[in-house]
Formats: C-alpha cells, structure tokens, sequence
C-alpha cells in the first residue's frame, strides 16, 4: 500500500508539472492586462474577439487547415497502397524502401525544411501553397505509412486470401476485405499525421511565403512584435479543438484503438 | 483421366531451388485426399498450388478435363478453409457465408435458401447473427467450413483445419467433415501433419517429403505397407534391420541371423522393418532360430496399456512393446521374435 501511495504523489507530481503551464495559459487568456501576466488582473473575452478579427490569425488558421487536411488526405491516398505492398509482398530492398519513408522522422525537422527549400524555392521555384503542401504531404508520410502498416502486420492475410478462393478479385478483396479491418488504422494515422502537420514549424517556416503561412508560424511572428493575451487565447482555442477532436474519437471507436 | 490431375507440378520461391519437384497426383470424383508429411515436406505448397494462390514454374493442373494452371484464384471455385478459419472479422456468420454468394450476383431468395441449407448442415442455424470472435473455436471452423462449401466448389482444400482444436474437438470434428463431405460427394484435398487423423479420414493418402510424394495409396497400404524408409519412420516403424538376400523370401542379417519375410507384392528392398507392436518378446530361450533376436533390456517405459522395452541387440538397438501381464525386468536377457508377416521391406 505504502509503495502505491508513493506511486500517486509521484504520478500527481508529473501530471501537475504537465498540466499547470496549460491552466496559466488558459487563465492569462482572461486577463485585462495588455502582456501576458499571471496572475490576472480582472476578466475579459476581448482577447478572444481579437483573436476572430485578425487578418493574420483567421487567414493563417484556413491556410493550416487546408495545408494539413490536404497533405494529410493525400499522404493517406499514397501511404495505405504503400503499407500494403510493404507488408505483403517480399519487395527487394524492404528494409532499405522502409528507412527512406520513416527518414523524415528521423532527420531533424529544420534540416527537412532546409532541404525541401533549397529545392522546392530556390531551385524549381513551386508557387508558396503548393511548396508548403508538399512539405507537409513529405512529413505526413511516415505516419500513414508506420502506422497503417503496423495494423497490417496485425491483419491475418489468409482473411484476404480466403475472399480471393470465394471469387473476388484482388482490387475488390482489397476493398471489401482489408480496409474495412484496417479502419482504426487509418483513422489514427489520419489524427497523427493531421495533427503533427497542422503543429509543424520547421518545414512551414522555411516555406511559406508572402500572404501564406501556417498557424503556427503566424503564431510565432505575432509572438515577436506583440506578447498579449491573443497568443494564449489562439492556444487555448487550439486545446479546446484538440479536445473535441480527442472526444470526436473516443465516441466513434475509441482511443485506445487508435494508440494501439 | 482423372477428376484431379497435378502432372510434374514444380515451384520454386528463390528461382533455384524448388519446393515442389515434379509432383504428380491424380484424385477421383468424390474421392477424400490427404497430404500428410512433416512440416516444411511442401504439403500446404501443394494444396496452396492447386488453390491459385502459388504460381507453378512448371506442370499442369486440370480440374474436370479442364486446364486450371493458369486460372486466376478467383475464377476457379475452389472452397478452402484456412488452419486460422480466415474468417471476416467485420461480417457476421451469416454474411460471411453470403460472401461468395453475392459475388456470383444470385437473387436474394436464392441466397438465403443456399445458406439456410448450409447452415443446417454444420449445425450454426442458431448463429446466423454473431460475429466471428462471438464464436468457439469449433464453431468458427464449422462457419469456415460453410462460407467453402456454399458456393458449391468443384474442390474442397483443407490446409490442417482441425490443428486449432482441442483433442476431443478435433476427433469431432474429423467425423463431421468425413460424414459432410461424403454426403455432398465432393472432392476434397485435406492437409494434416497428423498422421491418425489422416488415417481415419482419407480415402487416400500422399505421404509428402522435401517436396515430393514418397507414397500414394490407401491408409491401410500406408499404414501396413510403407513403401520407403522415410514413410515407414513418419508412420511409427521404430525398427531397422539390414538384410541380404539369400534365396527368395530368405535374407541374412550382419550377424549372421536368418529371417523369413512373407513378401506382398515385388519388394525389392533389402531393409527390414517393423512396428514396436509387432514384434513379441520372451523370456529368453537361449537359442536362435530363424527370426529370432537375443537382447537385453536396456529401459523399460510404462505406456499405460502396454510396457515398451528398449533391447540392446547384437544388430543394434531395438524397440519392442510388450503386455502388461507379463513384465521384464530391465538387465533382463529376453528374446524377440519378428512374425515373417508383419516385417516389412523397404
């Protein structure tokens, strides 16, 4: 008993030390004061109505969205044949064809957004929207591809087999049979790569450009000339979307299916 | 020509060495099959060739006086069932059995009564509406053993689809599929690596190694009869003795001892051998005559209806069981006697 009690002070400890910087933020997005200061002194909501009425924030929030859905979506159209011809067919050089998906993970993500600038700016000279879609498209990658296969591994190929003995051709079975069993798979890989795209900064730093950036980036750049409560209010709007998403999942099929 | 015919069927996975080498098996209508052999021998490889799902780098399949070699899985209507079931996590038992159904786009009714049928056979009426992992290991079988027979295959492929039971389930099991298969009257292929369920379901056995077929007859040639040293070990010959031919039926071992075999057929082979079961052992007699072997126990191991006795031999070590009513000691000199019937030459 005595070992548990020590177990619950020390969980409370770190769930403390993680959770409090997210309360202050939350709290300082009340505050009257025009920086950011905790405590507060008394309580608005015009960092919110801020938040709405700026150009930079309202503009950038639509460019993240449709920049991550996009790449997100079509990371997804390119990942789930990708996971599929990985783990079941015997390619040559597997391993190898493997390493080169998962390599944006591994590399630092400033040296990514420096390269795919070099390239993608300096040398083919791709409009800003589609530069930064292809960026977030290469980041996105790795997670449809490591996660959809992981729930590949999982799924017994003499299911797809056995459809295929039945009279159903390979494209049909694939539809039929293997998807529907992968869903969680993709739906998770899907919030993965969604939300790891919509919170980059390095590759969006490097590649956008006049009149387009990120959320994130914008963030950033507001952060430089002016610190007040807007910044903590676009956070807080951020947790709470983040929450609903979360809530979103756990009512249709569950977290600990997508963790899995 | 037969209703099955593999002729010099190859297949190799590296382009190199081949996993099947030549195989030749020809099946008749209605005829029950089975491919018994020790893992890794190319069994499943075979029934996995004859389904689609390998492709040959050489030979023929015809199914029926047709030529099926190059058909695609999908267009040859071969009902298998899988060692795991494969069963459609996402699809209840019904729909899994309506599966291969709707892809031959029949109407509804027709469907329904098929499955109905079906479902009364294997005993699942009550089932229709639970999914897979609602279901006990035997009745997943049985929904697999459905979902194949619905869409009234020209040929049934079983790749072990009893190894996932418990024992007594499995001997079940062995009887219904006999009893439904003989009932439909359909030609069946049936992959085990258990050698009395083979016994007691096939009408015919192939008794597989490294890719080829060392036997192919009925369970009681195979069982009393073996043709190789490989099937007589596989089907539990413990004992080998290797002889020289003297005169016909009259052969000399090593050490001088004569024996009588009474030969089936042309046997040609000059190694003996013969079950643990067969051979009867004595107090000794001291002397030898024709068939006889003088040993001493070595280990003696208490196999519930019987004793088996390890005996040191003058030609080696043999392995004899004995009643339970009349026990050796171990040290114990004993004679064995070989029946000139029940030794076999391979």
């Amino acid at each position: 008993m005595r070992k548990n009690i020590g177990l619950t002070i020390i969980s409370g400890l770190v769930f403390a030390f993680l959770f409090i910087p997210l309360l202050i933020i939350v709290i300082t997005s009340f505050g009257e004061g025009s920086t950011i200061t905790f405590p507060i002194s008394g309580f608005t909501l015009k960092w919110y109505q801020n938040v709405f009425q700026s150009e930079t924030f309202t503009a950038s929030f639509k460019v993240s969205f449709q920049i991550s859905m996009i790449a997100t979506v079509l990371a997804l159209l390119v990942g789930i044949p990708a996971a599929y011809a990985l783990s079941r067919h015997s390619v040559r050089g597997k391993k190898l064809i493997k390493g080169f998906f998962l390599s944006p993970t591994v590399v630092p993500g400033i040296v990514v957004g420096y390269s795919l600038f070099q390239f993608l700016v300096i040398s083919l000279r791709i409009p800003v929207f589609q530069g930064l879609l292809f960026g977030h498209f290469l980041i996105s990658l790795p997670y449809a591809i490591r996660v959809i296969g992981s729930s590949l591994e999982q799924f017994d190929f003499s299911v797809e087999e056995v459809a295929w003995t039945l009279g159903c051709s390979k494209i049909k079975a694939f539809f039929k049979i293997v998807l529907p069993n992968i869903t969680s798979g993709i739906f998770a890989s899907f919030m993965l790569a969604f939300i790891n795209s919509f919170n980059n900064i390095p590759v969006s730093m490097f590649l956008s450009g006049p009149g387009v950036r990120t959320l994130p980036t914008a963030i950033l750049n507001y952060m430089e000339y002016y610190y007040d409560p807007t910044v903590s209010a676009v956070s807080v709007l951020l947790m709470i979307g983040t929450i609903v998403l979360m809530l979103l999942i756990e009512k249709t099929i569950g977290l600990s299916s997508v963790s899995k | 020509m037969s209703f099955v015919n593999l002729t010099d069927i190859c297949v190799s996975y590296d382009g190199k060495t081949n996993v099947l080498d030549q195989l030749n098996i020809a099946m008749e209508k209605g005829e029950l099959v089975s491919l018994l052999g020790p893992s890794g021998c190319g069994k499943t490889t075979t029934l996995r060739v004859i389904a689609g799902l390998i492709d040959t780098v050489g030979g023929k399949l015809m199914v029926d006086g047709r030529d099926m070699t190059k058909i695609p899985v999908h267009k040859r209507n071969f009902g298998m069932v899988f060692q795991s079931y494969a069963l459609f996590p996402h699809l209840t038992v019904f729909e899994n059995v309506a599966f291969g159904l709707k892809l031959r786009k029949l109407d509804k009714s027709t469907i329904e009564a098929r499955i109905k049928e079906v479902l009364e056979i294997t005993d699942l009426t009550p089932y229709g509406n639970r999914y897979p992992k609602q279901l006990s290991g035997g009745q997943r079988q049985r929904v697999a053993l459905s979902r194949a027979l619905v869409i009234q295959p020209k040929l049934l492929l079983l790749d072990e689809p009893l190894s996932n039971l418990d024992a007594k389930l499995r001997v079940n099991m062995r009887t219904e599929i006999k009893s439904i298969q003989k009932k439909l009257g359909i030609t069946t292929v049936f992959v085990t690596h258990d050698q009395e369920e083979c016994f007691s379901i096939s009408d015919k056995v192939a008794v597989m190694n490294g890719g080829e077929i060392e036997q192919y007859d009925t369970p009681e040639n195979i069982y009393n009869r073996p043709r190789t040293e490989f099937v007589a070990r596989f089907i539990g010959f413990e004992n080998f003795i290797p002889l020289t031919k003297t005169s016909d039926n009259h052969y000399l071992a090593e050490n001088g001892n004569a024996f009588q075999v009474v030969k089936q057929g042309d046997e040609e082979g000059t190694l003996a051998t013969i079950r643990p079961s067969d051979i009867k052992i004595t107090p000794t007699n001291g002397e030898s005559r024709n068939n006889e072997i003088q040993g001493q126990v070595l280990v003696r191991t208490f196999l519930g209806n019987s004793y088996q006795y390890d005996v040191e031999t003058s030609l080696g070590k043999m392995v004899a069981t004995g009643p339970c009513d009349k026990v050796h000691q171990s040290g114990e000199k004993v004679t064995l006697y070989l029946p000139e019937q029940k030794i076999v030459l391979v």
